[in-house]
Parts: structure tokens; C-alpha cells; sequence
């Protein structure tokens, strides 16, 4: 079987395609920066991208993924770290930091359709992440910082195309 | 760029933070091991190793499950070293009692311990450096002083990086406690600020730092199923259809130890009896298990039911006083007796698991001579120990490396899912990774006790508090003692305070493993007793502030110079200023209520207002949340705030809606659709504030929970008129939104 992870095509010979692709990545590919929480898709620090849309690692087989790209937290810096990931720093959201990575996903996700959310769109586009130790108003300053980030930005610099325009919900049309 | 920024917080971006990757390969962390037999020329001391190019490695000793110790211990060493921060490379240290002592996270000690010992560690490896220089240089030692990881000669002008003078220093010799002065407070440059987590650039990124990303060569993947009814045992599997399943390597029965597992850290050999799946993937294994079928022997089983468990209780705590007499102060009879007003309340608290986010997972390798493990264990040495008994091999044969956690609050306080991976390891011949699922870890946690207090109190004519009596009833799997975290400790207050006190126990069998949940005893007693102690001044119509003010008595440190003891005046500080920063007394419309709660834990004064508005349908939105406390120096800034903004969060987590069920032994709930963890839509806003103190530091981690369950519902029922006396507030119908 053939996947695109952040970019490159990798070949899983003879790989189950019920397998949930947190467990290729983790266990086949040497990514772990998804992890796993409780494996039932209530948690989201298996958050990655697919096509762009921030998706629950844990629940997507294999077999339901071919010919689309999927991009993880490796993926999302290039030389230098996305901005999501340097306010993330700046902020020093992090506690234990386990669930962080699919926050950030997330959170790239969202600003990617919708650059400047509001408080209530911020709340709906990160409802399914789960943080334990209770980081959740560094998220949202991490967040409205990133927000006017990338805003200054080209969206080019930082992401591939054009944003779409969406409603202010935070979900995509 | 940011606020955070502004507000002088310190960027690490660039910083390595190095753990089992770097054990596994070159760099700090094996130099620092490499010190147990021979010492590396650039070693000042455990803690400290420079580098030529400048770098400044310093060893954290603790394990980091997300409390920050990883940051906030190094930053000690570095400065009283006057190391310059950005040069500063955090690594984890080796498991090795006799050059770091106890390395183990918990009680919110890390901090508090090692206060004394890192400041000395780091002084010491400064004044090595000075007086190579003052050698090197030919002037006198008084003369030379430091800047930031340089060593400086003011009346010359000279000056000579730590990196160009620290192969000479490594020959002078350690100066002892007494010779080195330590810094001012005024002098400090890193303490009391905003410094980053250590992590946090291999945080953002990804990348593998956790128990759950460790993997060494020729590692297998394992899962390990065990009995439901807690304590059960295989008495057969269908372990040759299993084992023909694809990806499977083996499968086989873990005879194990009948009858639940006891929460004894030191000793506990413990290995419940189950059967091991191993393959080739973590995948393979989950799938594996759903065919498995499994007969169990359930004579040693727990048989536990909550709710028959609550019943006794509920119906012990009706009673004034219990089966035994725990403490007893001045006239509680004769107060009673007499007492112009008796107030009374039952309160209850359920069993909590923990839920940390990363379930519990090991890498371990066996062989006839030699174990070695990595597990992010908060008592690694606990780890060695129990393996080195169970195995049967000197404790030198054990090598447990120390793994960041995805979170701890007392769950990665015992070490049975290590000795679990070991027993596979062994049984295989290979390095095992031992993943539990997130339903393994919610059937088989060490829970948090309930607890149930039949509270009672006398006022005076006056309003005033003047007798005060706690019958407690409490689990006990032994029929002895309460099991831990459900037994009785004083804290002061109101226990030491009140003139007239009868505190008495019962105990109720029940087999279900209990153990050390955040703030363990406290965050029960500061929900009845504050919640209990807001109902005593409404039956006496005073305002809350002013009779906890009242209640508090005298002034007085209940023994001097023990941060673990109630200081009255510091409280009063921290009422003080919460109630001043919240706008205690201002009119609030229908429906919505502020409640304060006071609780002293962990060497911790702290105090929280909770702003709530409470709907027809019994729906609390809990609006902002108010935090003053009195820590002590504060080491990290943004590390000290962030566990209390997350105390407040998990404190409103466990009051909504956590409960663990028990059902002839086995426990109800699987997973989070059972079992929820608050969401940032839930989170309220919240300031804290840490009042100016020169105290010795004491740990942030635990004493910021306790108070929230009590402020919340003191809130609700300022909002309401209703008073909950029970934990979850989802018992009573309410939730948070």
C-alpha cells in the first residue's frame, strides 16, 4: 500500500489495511508526534491533517486513505517553525505537552480556513482536544497570537494556497 | 510579537532538551553517567558539566510528568552557578540514588526538597570557577566575581568564559556548604521570572521525548489483557487461535499474583495475572485481543459495588462519631452538649481515576543477568527496586532510564505496568515495548478514595465557631486502616484552630485499589470541610470572609520553621487578597453567585474565589476563577502559574461529572465517552496571583486543586440557594458548561 505523508510517498508492503494510521505512523514510520490517548477518537492527540482537515488518526484505516495527503506535526514547519508552533513557545503552553501536538494541528487547521476565529470559533474548532493538564486559556492566547501572526504574513509563506472563506463557526463549508 | 514576550518571558526555542535519545547515543546525559566511574574532565559536580563551545549542560534529577520540574530544578542550578540561561542544556539524569538521592515526583516536593541542594550544587561549581580563575590570574579570590557564565576581574578589567576556565576548575577542589556564600535575592536573574518550559521546543515539534515514542533495536510490541473483575487470574486462553493470527508473535498466560494489588510504592511485587499478547506492531495486538477468549479464576476477585459501598457509608456518616477516636481537644463532649446551635452536614466524594493523557506504557529488556527499562515512572527508584526483587537480582543489575510522561497526578506513582513489560521481556527474550490501552488504564488505575464525612459544628451565641466534629468513614481493603489517600490527616484548620475538636473514623471493606490522586486526602477534606465551613457561617449570618477570617484564630505558625505547617497569617493574606481581586461582596444579578474556599496543602496557603451563574436546568458556567497563594519564592513564574491554571481546570474536571462505578468488582467506565475530561469550551478565565513572600519555595504542582471543588460549590449555592454535598456534581443533576 502506498501513503503520502507530508509529502513523500511511502510503500507499507502487506500492511493490514484495517490498521488505524496513528499506529502506521507511530510503529511503521518512526512518526510520533500523533499520539495515542484513548484510541476511540475523544481525545485528539492523534490529530493530523488529511487533505488539509484536521482528522482523528486513531479512527482512520489505511485502507481509507490512499491518494490522499496527510500531513503530521513533523510536517508542519519547514525551515523555520509555523507560526502556530512559535506562539505555542512564546505563550509556554505546554505542561506535560502530550496532547500539544494535536492542539497545534488543530489549531493550524482552523486558522488555515479561518485566519482570524473568534473567541467562540477558537472554542468550537478545539473542542475535541483533550488537555489534561488544563492548558486551555494559554491555547487561546497562543492562538489569537498566531492569528495576528499570520495575518502579517503572505498565507504563501506559511501554507499551501489560498484560505477559504467560512463562516465564523470554525467548520468548513 | 507577543504579550508573553512583553511581559519578559525568556525564549528556549533552540535549546536541545535531551532524554533517553541522547542516553541511547552521545551527548549530555551519557557524559553525566559516564561520572559514576570516572568523572569527565569538565564535570564540576552531578549537576553541572561545561562544555568547550560554551554549553552548559545541567542534570534534572526529578522525573517531569508535566509539574515542570525538568525547567524549574536546573533553573536553580543555574542560578546560583550565574550560568547564562540560553547557554543552558537540560538533561535528564540518571536513576542513581547515591549521587541525587530520592528522584521521584510527588507530594509537590521536587522544589521544596531541593531547594538547599541545587542552590549548594550550583554555588559550588561557581566557586570552583572563580578560584581556577583567581589562580590562573594571580589575583585574590575576593577580587573576582561573576556575570553570566563568565568569571570577571572588575579591577582589571579581565574576564575568561566559564568554557575557557572549566577544565581547570574540574582540579580544585569541592568546596564545602560553609564556604560558599550564597546569592541575594536581589542578585537573582533567572528566579521569580517567566522561563519556557525546557521541553517546549521538542514539544511543538513532536518530536520523540515521551515513555510512548521510546524504541531500541529489535523491539517487539506488546498488549496485556487482564481480568475485568479485579484480582482475577487465566485459568485458560485460547492462546493457540490467537497466536495464528497475523502479526502475532506470541501469546501466553502470565500466571500472576491473585487478588487485587496493594498501593505499597516500596515493596509491592505484585504482577496481576493476565495473558500477553506480542507482535509486531502495536496494531496487531489491539486487533489480536478481540478474538482472545479467556477463562478466569475470580476467587480472589474484588466484589466490590460503589453504590453498596456508598450506602454503608452514607449511613455510617449519620453518626456524630465513629468506631475509633482519631484525635480529641478540649471539651468536644461538654461543647456539644451545651451548645446554644448545632450544625451538621454529610458530605461524600466518589472514586476518581486519574486519566492522565498518555495511558501507561514500558520499554524493557531481560536478560539472565540484567534488566534495563524505560518507563516515565514518578518513582523510577521505587522501579529498580521492586524489579530487582521480583527478579531477584542485585539492584546494580537494574537500569531504569528516567522518560518525560504524558502527564502523572499520582498514577506513575507505582510501577506495576514495569514490572508487567519485564516479566514479557523475560518470557520472550527480546526488548518489549508494554502499551496499555486507554481501557486498561481506566479498568485497572489506583483510584482516588471516596470519602465521606459526617461533619458537625457548634456556634456560640455570637456566631463564633467554638466546637467542631468530623466522624469520617473511609475504605479499607485490610479491615486495619483506611487505604491511602482516604484516612485521616489534620491540616491545621480547622482541626488545630477550633478550641473544642472530636475527629473519629470508620472504616468500610471495600478491595478496590486506591491511591495517590492530586493533592491525595486534601482535595476530599478541603471539599467537605470548606464547603461545611461556608453552610456554618450562613446558619451564624455572617458574611463568609469575615467568619473564615474569625475562624482562623490567633495569629500563629503552628511550628515555626515547618513550611508543612499552618501559618494563620499568611492565610489570612491570601483571603485577603483573593476576596480583594475577585470583588468579594459586590451585587451580582439572579442567578449568579462568588464563593471562597481557604485550604492549606503541600506547605501551600492558597485561596480561590469561583464566579458562577447557575441555570433552571442545573447548568453552572463557571465564569473566572480567582487564585491567591503563598508559595514562597517563586521559581518559575510561568511554570508556578501554569499549574495552577491547570489545577483550577482539573479541579472543575473531577467536580463535574468524574465518578468511577463498580460492578461485582469491575469497574463501569472504558473510556473518555464515560469518563469526560473538561473542554476548553468549559474552561473558565482565570487569574492568579502569587503574593511577594520570602519564604523557602514550596511546589505548585498539588495545593491549588483542593480549594476549587469547595469555591465552585459555595458558588453554586450563592447562585442557587442549593448546597451540594457530594462529588461529582453530576449526582445531584448539575453540570458544567
Amino acid at each position: 500500500m502506498q501513503i503520502n505523508i507530508n509529502g513523500k510517498s511511502h510503500d507499507l508492503p502487506d500492511v493490514d489495511p484495517d490498521m488505524p494510521l496513528l499506529w502506521a505512523l507511530r510503529d511503521l514510520l518512526g512518526l510520533v508526534g500523533a499520539k495515542y490517548g484513548c484510541g476511540v477518537a475523544q481525545c485528539g492527540a492523534c490529530t493530523v491533517w488529511l487533505d488539509d482537515m484536521p482528522v482523528r488518526s486513531c479512527q482512520l484505516p489505511l485502507g481509507a486513505i490512499t491518494g490522499r495527503e496527510v500531513t503530521t506535526i513533523e510536517g508542519l514547519a519547514g525551515d523555520a517553525l509555523h507560526p502556530v508552533q512559535d506562539a505555542w513557545i512564546a505563550h509556554d503552553v505546554a505542561q506535560c505537552g502530550y496532547c500539544q501536538a494535536g492542539q497545534i494541528m488543530s489549531a493550524a487547521a482552523l486558522l488555515k480556513r479561518n485566519p482570524n476565529p473568534s473567541l467562540e470559533a477558537i472554542e468550537g474548532a478545539m473542542a475535541g482536544n483533550i488537555c489534561r493538564c488544563g492548558t486551555y486559556s494559554r491555547i487561546v492566547d497562543a492562538i489569537q497570537t498566531a492569528s495576528t501572526q499570520l495575518q502579517s504574513l503572505s498565507f504563501y509563506e506559511v501554507g499551501q494556497g489560498t484560505p477559504e472563506r467560512q463562516s465564523d463557526d470554525g467548520v468548513s463549508a | 510579537m507577543s504579550s508573553a514576550i512583553d511581559k519578559g518571558m525568556k525564549r528556549r526555542d533552540f535549546i536541545r532538551y535531551s532524554s533517553f535519545g541522547l542516553a541511547l547515543s552521545s551527548g549530555g546525559i551519557t557524559v553525566l553517567a559516564a561520572a559514576k566511574t570516572s568523572a569527565p574532565a569538565n564535570a564540576l559536580n552531578p549537576y553541572v558539566v561545561i562544555h568547550d563551545d560554551g554549553r552548559i549542560v545541567i542534570a534534572a534529577p526529578n522525573p517531569d510528568v508535566g509539574q515542570g520540574v525538568n525547567t524549574a530544578l536546573p533553573m536553580i542550578v543555574a542560578e546560583e552557578l550565574d550560568a547564562d540561561w540560553e547557554a543552558v542544556e537540560v538533561v535528564l539524569a540518571p536513576i542513581d540514588a547515591t549521587r541525587y538521592g530520592a528522584q521521584f515526583a510527588g507530594g509537590s516536593l521536587s522544589v521544596r526538597n531541593r531547594w538547599n541542594e541545587l542552590r549548594q550544587m550550583g554555588a559550588a561549581a561557581r566557586e570552583m570557577l572563580l578560584r581556577s580563575a583567581a589562580q590562573q590570574w594571580r589575583v585574590p579570590r575576593g577580587e573576582l566575581t561573576t556575570q553570566p557564565s563568565k568569571v570577571i576581574h572588575p579591577p582589571s578589567g579581565r574576564s575568561a568564559s566559564f568554557a575557557e576556565l572549566v577544565a581547570a576548575a574540574t582540579e580544585q577542589p569541592v568546596p564545602a556548604d560553609g564556604e560558599v556564600v550564597l546569592k541575594a535575592r536581589a542578585d537573582y536573574r533567572l528566579l521569580g521570572q517567566r522561563i519556557v518550559n525546557a521541553a517546549a521546543a521538542d514539544i511543538v515539534r513532536g518530536r520523540p521525548i515521551f515513555g510512548i515514542d521510546v524504541a531500541v533495536p529489535d523491539m517487539v510490541y506488546a498488549t496485556y489483557v487482564k481480568c475485568p473483575q479485579i484480582g482475577g487470574v487465566p485459568k485458560a486462553a485460547n492462546l493457540d487461535e490467537v497466536k495464528a493470527l497475523p502479526g502475532i508473535l506470541d501469546a501466553f498466560i502470565v500466571a500472576g499474583d491473585a487478588g487485587p494489588p496493594s498501593f505499597d510504592l516500596s515493596k509491592s511485587v505484585h504482577v496481576a495475572g493476565g495473558i500477553a499478547i506480542v507482535a509486531s506492531n502495536t496494531w496487531a495486538g489491539i486487533k489480536a485481543r478481540r478474538s482472545l477468549k479467556i477463562d478466569w479464576d475470580v476467587s480472589a476477585a474484588s466484589t466490590d459495588n460503589s453504590l453498596a459501598i456508598e450506602a454503608t457509608a452514607l449511613k455510617a456518616a449519620q453518626r456524630p462519631t465513629g468506631a475509633r477516636e482519631v484525635k480529641s481537644a478540649g471539651d468536644p463532649q461538654g461543647t456539644f452538649a451545651n451548645a446554644s446551635r448545632v450544625v451538621s452536614g454529610v458530605y461524600a466524594t466518589d472514586f476518581v481515576s486519574h486519566a492522565q493523557l498518555e495511558p501507561q506504557s514500558c520499554v524493557a529488556n531481560v536478560s539472565a543477568t540484567a534488566i534495563e527499562v524505560w518507563t516515565s515512572s514518578q518513582t523510577p527508584g521505587y522501579a529498580q527496586a521492586t524489579l530487582a526483587k521480583l527478579f531477584e537480582l542485585p539492584a546494580e543489575a537494574i537500569t531504569v532510564h528516567q522518560v518525560r510522561g504524558g502527564g502523572g497526578f499520582g498514577r506513575r506513582l507505582s510501577n506495576e505496568y514495569v514490572r508487567e513489560a519485564a516479566v514479557i521481556s523475560k518470557h520472550i527474550g527480546k526488548p518489549v515495548k508494554l502499551q496499555w490501552m486507554r481501557e486498561d488504564d481506566m479498568a485497572f488505575d489506583f483510584y482516588r478514595s471516596p470519602a465521606y464525612f459526617g461533619l458537625q459544628a457548634t456556634l456560640s451565641e455570637t456566631g463564633a465557631l467554638t466546637g467542631w466534629r468530623n466522624h469520617v468513614v473511609s475504605v479499607s481493603s485490610d479491615g486495619e486502616e483506611a487505604n491511602y489517600g482516604a484516612g485521616y490527616r489534620g491540616y491545621n484548620f480547622p482541626d488545630d484552630v477550633v478550641p473544642n475538636v472530636h475527629v473519629s473514623q470508620t472504616l468500610v471493606a471495600s478491595k478496590t485499589p486506591t491511591g495517590a490522586w492530586r493533592a491525595p486526602i486534601s482535595n476530599v477534606y478541603a471539599f467537605a470541610e470548606q464547603s461545611f465551613l461556608h453552610e456554618l457561617a450562613e446558619a451564624a449570618g455572617k458574611d463568609h470572609r469575615d467568619f473564615l477570617m474569625a475562624a482562623l484564630g490567633e495569629d500563629k505558625w503552628f511550628k515555626p520553621d515547618d513550611l508543612a505547617s499552618l501559618n494563620t497569617v499568611r492565610a489570612r493574606e491570601v483571603i485577603a487578597a483573593v476576596t480583594r481581586s475577585a470583588g468579594w461582596g459586590r451585587v451580582l444579578p439572579e442567578g449568579r453567585g462568588l464563593g471562597l474556599s481557604f485550604f492549606f496543602s503541600h506547605a501551600g496557603h492558597v485561596a480561590e474565589v469561583a464566579e458562577v451563574s447557575v441555570s433552571a436546568d442545573r447548568a453552572v458556567t463557571v465564569h473566572e476563577v480567582w487564585v491567591a497563594a503563598d508559595l514562597g519564592q517563586i521559581v518559575n513564574l510561568s511554570g508556578a502559574e501554569n499549574q495552577f491554571q491547570g489545577s483550577i481546570v482539573d479541579g472543575l474536571s473531577a467536580l463535574a461529572d468524574q465518578r468511577i462505578s463498580i460492578s461485582s468488582g469491575a469497574i463501569e467506565q472504558t473510556n473518555f465517552h464515560q469518563y469526560p475530561l473538561l473542554r476548553m469550551p468549559q474552561s473558565p478565565k482565570i487569574n492568579v496571583e502569587f503574593l511577594a513572600s520570602d519564604y523557602p519555595p514550596s511546589g505548585a504542582g498539588e495545593p491549588a486543586l483542593p480549594p476549587v471543588a469547595p469555591a465552585v460549590c459555595n458558588a453554586v449555592f450563592s447562585a442557587c440557594g442549593e448546597r451540594i454535598r457530594n462529588l461529582p456534581i453530576s449526582r445531584a443533576g448539575f453540570s458544567v458548561v
